[in-house]
């Protein structure tokens, strides 16, 4: 809580663990303690303070020392260091007597409480915030908007400020499975940040018991609804997760406003959506399961191209012949059935067999061996240069 | 001095201790019962949704010390929460629900008399909010719950709860559920294993839809072939025969594997030429 006002705060923040030149400046009234009396008035150790006699705040402290003196001095008519009568010219190692010879309470009082009034009174909102300021802490008096503002000073009117532009965040379901049931009764693990900042802060003050409890209670409850109105596999593939964030943030922005919470909903982002824990597997297959299809698609793909190839080039192969063929259809027959016999024949092992008065005995095993030996030497024939062409036409 | 002022000084220390005594500050945030003698006689700061703030009477205010006592009651919005509850629906399917109710104190003098403090009123309606939720719920279907048409539901037992509520003097502003849950053990695994076989299904599915369609590629890339073909020689059949015979001499016999042997008579069409001997 910031009651005292900015000022004190950033005041003491820079002052922390620094000892202050000029004494406890605007300690309010924590300042004129006796503890730090001693080294205040300069006289005990370390160098005299030159800005001593002068400030507000160092007279006081000799004056305080001064008020003993006078203890002693209305003691007995004979004190042990009087050296002036009557009280009048006080001893000149201390501070002059005021003027006219009063007390230098009522001018120290005056300033504490210029001081105080000076420190308490004036805020300097920055541009990012707000403050609400309270008679006595009770009744709410009204709003300061940045700038410099001056209130009645402490404890008249106590003022609080809140950034209200700062965008505060809460996350939900982050570091542990949040599992959410969606419409077709599936189980999704979700988390997700809502992002907020204050609307009103009079209401934001005053409105809720407690305004964060409540920003994370309505969020569960409107992405539970949500996502209760949402196919899994829309959660699952992001394209129902547009739909469910503005959902949820419309949502939360209704409960609020009809709680007059003075909050403002920016945005609701869905930060994960899986599959939960136990069946990621079986998520997981599906995954594979596509790729298993693409890979099914191209391996019949790639056999539809080599097919269509190679039914392409036996076409053309005929055509090619057929064209041949047709101006000399007599001679190309001729001419292709020689050249196949002489491949042929030339590769295997030919016996002439006379029809008549022949044994019909045939020794194949032992011709075969016979021609194993001798086709290497046997007669020579040229092998006409085509056979490649001819070999993918037979497919 | 002293001497002289002596009664007034210590008169105007009295009159101080008894203002400081009797000066109460009531913040924005709270309402306050003044009760004498144990009965409450008026308040300070109560609810009423047309003040503005600054002038709901919030602030300083004074009692009389010693005879007066004051009891500062929550103005804002309070929070009820229910603990994780099953309740059965209609359907015979178990669900943990947890939910909320917010609810204000609007008449802080029946609030005081009948409930005392915040904690005793949730006390009291914790078991009714809990037993509504359930009484409602249990006549959904489980899938109902999950529909929008919860929404009335929660509709319902706002005003049954409010309605018990109002003779505490708060009134319920909302009730919604925060979570609902497949308890743990036999149901979550049901429908985890409901789940799983539904993406088995689906896996089994996209498999054999990927061989079927290949399935189907090759089968139109055989009838393109076939097509092809027979575009071709169909231009002439009887040539073909003749080409398609000896492109198949040549793959048995050249480029067959086995090695063969033929036996030829020699009235043989090749060797017609070989017989007649040149002439």
């Amino acid at each position: 809580m910031r009651t005292f006002g900015g000022f004190f705060e950033r005041f003491g923040l820079a002052m922390a663990g620094k000892r202050n030149p000029w004494g406890k400046p605007s300690g309010g009234g924590s300042g004129d303690d006796g503890a730090d009396g001693g080294d205040g008035d300069g006289s005990s150790g370390g160098p005299r303070n030159p800005w001593l006699p002068g400030g507000g705040k160092g007279a006081g402290k000799g004056r305080r020392s001064a008020n003993i003196e006078d203890i002693f001095k209305n003691r007995g008519p004979e004190g042990p260091r009087r050296t002036g009568g009557g009280g009048s010219g006080g001893p000149n190692f201390r501070i002059p007597q005021r003027p006219g010879g009063g007390s230098w309470f009522p001018v120290v009082m005056v300033a504490i409480a210029g001081i105080w009034i000076l420190v308490t009174s004036i805020h300097f909102i920055q541009p990012r915030e707000q403050a609400v300021v309270t008679w006595l802490g009770g009744e709410y008096s009204r709003t300061l908007d940045p700038g410099t503002e001056w209130t009645a000073p402490w404890p008249i009117q106590t003022v609080d400020i809140e950034n209200v532009s700062e965008i505060r965040r809460e996350t939900i379901g982050d570091g542990s499975e949040n599992l959410i049931l969606t419409s077709d009764q599936s189980l999704v693990d979700l988390s997700y940040v809502v992002r907020w900042n204050i609307k009103d802060l009079v209401q934001f003050k005053y409105e809720l018991a407690d305004p964060t409890e409540t920003v994370q209670e309505v969020a569960e409850s409107a992405m539970r609804a949500a996502v209760a109105e949402t196919e899994l596999d829309a959660v699952l593939s992001g394209s129902g997760r547009e739909q469910v964030q503005a959902r949820v943030r419309s949502r939360m922005q209704t409960i609020l406003d009809a709680y007059e919470a003075g909050i403002n909903i920016q945005g609701v982002e869905i930060a994960r959506t899986e599959a939960p824990e136990q069946v990621i597997e079986a998520f997981n297959d599906v995954l594979a399961a596509r790729q298993d299809r693409e890979r099914s698609l191209n391996e019949a793909r790639r056999y539809e191209q080599q097919l269509l190839a190679s039914a392409q080039g036996g076409a053309a192969e005929f055509n090619e012949i057929y064209e041949q063929y047709r101006l000399a259809p007599e001679v190309t027959r001729q001419r292709l059935y020689y050249e196949t016999m002489e491949r042929v024949l030339a590769n295997t092992d030919m016996t002439v067999v006379e029809p008549d008065g022949v044994t019909p005995y045939l020794p194949l095993p032992e011709v075969q061996r016979r021609t194993r030996s001798n086709t290497t030497q046997g007669p020579t024939m040229t092998v006409t240069p085509n056979e490649g062409r001819q070999q993918q036409g037979g497919q | 001095m002293w001497q002289r002022y002596k009664t007034l000084f210590i008169a105007l220390i009295v009159g101080a201790v008894l203002l400081l005594m009797s000066a109460r500050i009531v913040p924005e945030t709270h309402q306050a019962v003044v009760i004498r003698t144990g009965e409450p006689v008026y308040t300070i700061n109560q609810f009423d949704p047309a003040e503005a703030y600054g002038e709901t009477g919030a602030g300083l205010r004074f009692v009389i010390p010693f005879i007066d006592r004051v009891q500062m009651v929550d103005r804002r919005i309070l929070d009820l929460d229910m603990e994780g509850e099953t309740v059965l629906s209609r359907d015979q399917q178990r669900l943990e629900v947890n939910a909320y109710a917010r609810y204000r104190i609007f008449d802080p003098v029946l609030f005081v008399q009948r409930a005392g403090s915040e904690a005793q009123l949730q006390n009291q309606l914790q078991p009714i909010l809990t037993s509504e939720l359930r009484q409602e719920l249990g006549r959904r279907t489980f899938a109902s719950l999950l529909t929008p048409e919860r929404g009335n539901a929660m509709i319902r037992i706002r005003d049954t709860l409010d309605e018990e509520a109002r003779t505490y003097g708060a009134q319920v502003l909302d009730v919604r559920i925060k979570r609902a849950d497949l308890p743990e053990g036999t149901p979550l695994a049901a429908a985890f294993n409901r789940m799983r076989s539904d993406r088995e299904e689906e896996a089994a599915t996209i498999r054999a839809g990927g061989f079927r369609d290949a399935q189907i590629i090759r089968a139109e890339a055989s009838a393109e072939a076939a097509r092809i073909f027979a575009e071709a020689f169909n231009q002439d059949p009887a040539f073909y025969d003749f080409f398609r015979a000896m492109q198949s001499y040549e793959q048995t016999f050249v480029n067959g594997e086995a090695e063969s042997s033929i036996i030829m008579s020699p009235d043989n069409e090749y060797l017609r030429q070989f017989q007649r001997g040149g002439r």
